[in-house]
């Protein structure tokens, strides 16, 4: 009688049941401490270094729009106070000049936009500037895509980008910043 | 006739769960392969700024991370609340920069290297010194290429 017994339980097989159930623990273990970090975020090329700064005096005033940001991230554009909200518009009509206004850039080749900041600037206004310049550019290639070829410049093969970008080159130099407001 | 009659005396045989664990494990190996573990525990504080024109980093292996920010609040008492940066999984300055993208470029194969990206991970409310501070060593080692981690802004500026 016992002896019947152990072999039935020699011949019976390891109950895999409960494999799911480690599975699924493992599965949610993974799930929830795995963060998948997205990372987005604005993309710049910085200047290589070199040890004499660039002299941005040689060009003629009409081309350069300077913006700088003080300690208060209050906004200097061309030596007027502007509100941040104001600088995409300005800067588009800067670059483009579609009046062919004396005082703004002779060509959207020759323009060129000189960002200077404090070190006390805050890091999210410095941020919003770069944006909002960074949008102009965009928006400006945009409307040219459509104008030429009649799509979103994003959705250009690259050739054709690379066209618009060298009739609309982005230029935006940035200046060794000031130090009056480092906490 | 007794074919039929056999067949509907039988009871209804059970779905069979026996390949269930290997589907559990198909699963679980997705997730483990796709998930990107967080290399380094963040010590400093940070909440990125919102920005609209923002670019996706593609391959996150090209992608280097330079945290600034105050100290997270347990280390409060002994790093005091001046921003700071972190580089890997410790507070340093900018002078380790240098150190520390030419070790990750060690381990990126010779070809991609001109790929790789430094993500600047900065707190809104830092100011602009040490990040210019972190521009300058990254420019001096010859890691030009940056990304300036922001969220994404949905309304209109403020």
């Amino acid at each position: 009688m016992a002896r019947t017994r152990t072999r039935d339980r020699m011949n019976n097989e390891v109950n895999a049941g409960s494999m799911a159930d480690i599975a699924f623990l493992l599965l949610i273990f993974f799930l929830v401490t795995t963060t998948i970090l997205e990372d987005k975020g604005i993309l710049v090329r910085l200047p290589p270094w070199s040890d004499e700064e660039p002299d941005i005096a040689k060009l003629k005033t009409r081309n350069v729009y300077s913006v700088l940001v003080n300690a208060q991230n209050q906004l200097l554009v061309r030596g007027d106070l502007k509100d941040i909200r104001d600088l995409r518009k300005d800067t588009k009509d800067f670059i483009v000049n579609p009046e062919r206004r004396e005082d703004l850039s002779e060509s959207p080749t020759k323009a060129i936009i000189s960002l200077k900041n404090d070190r006390g600037t805050s890091y999210e206004t410095y941020l919003e500037v770069y944006n909002e310049l960074r949008a102009a550019y965009n928006e400006i290639w945009d409307t040219e895509s459509r104008k030429q070829y009649g799509v979103d410049y994003e959705g250009l093969p690259i050739a054709n980008k690379r066209a618009i970008r060298a009739d609309f080159p982005m230029i935006i130099s940035e200046a060794e910043p000031t130090n009056f407001g480092e906490e | 006739m007794s074919k039929f009659s056999k067949k509907s005396g039988k009871a209804t045989p059970e779905v069979s769960t026996a390949s269930l664990p290997d589907i559990i494990f198909m699963l679980l190996f997705f997730f483990m392969v796709v998930t990107v573990l967080r290399d380094s525990e963040l010590l400093v504080q940070v909440n990125t700024p919102q920005a609209t024109e923002l670019t996706k980093l593609e391959e996150k292996s090209l992608v280097n991370y330079i945290y600034i920010g105050k100290p997270a609040a347990r280390f409060a008492e002994t790093y005091g609340t001046k921003p700071r940066i972190q580089l890997g999984d410790k507070f340093s300055t900018e002078k380790d920069i240098a150190l520390f993208i030419a070790n990750f470029r060690q381990g990126v194969p010779e070809n991609r290297r001109a790929s790789i990206t430094s993500s600047l991970r900065v707190d809104g409310k830092v100011t602009m010194g040490i990040v210019q501070d972190v521009k300058t060593s990254l420019r001096k080692a010859g890691q030009v290429k940056v990304n300036y981690s922001a969220k994404k802004r949905a309304g209109e500026l403020k």
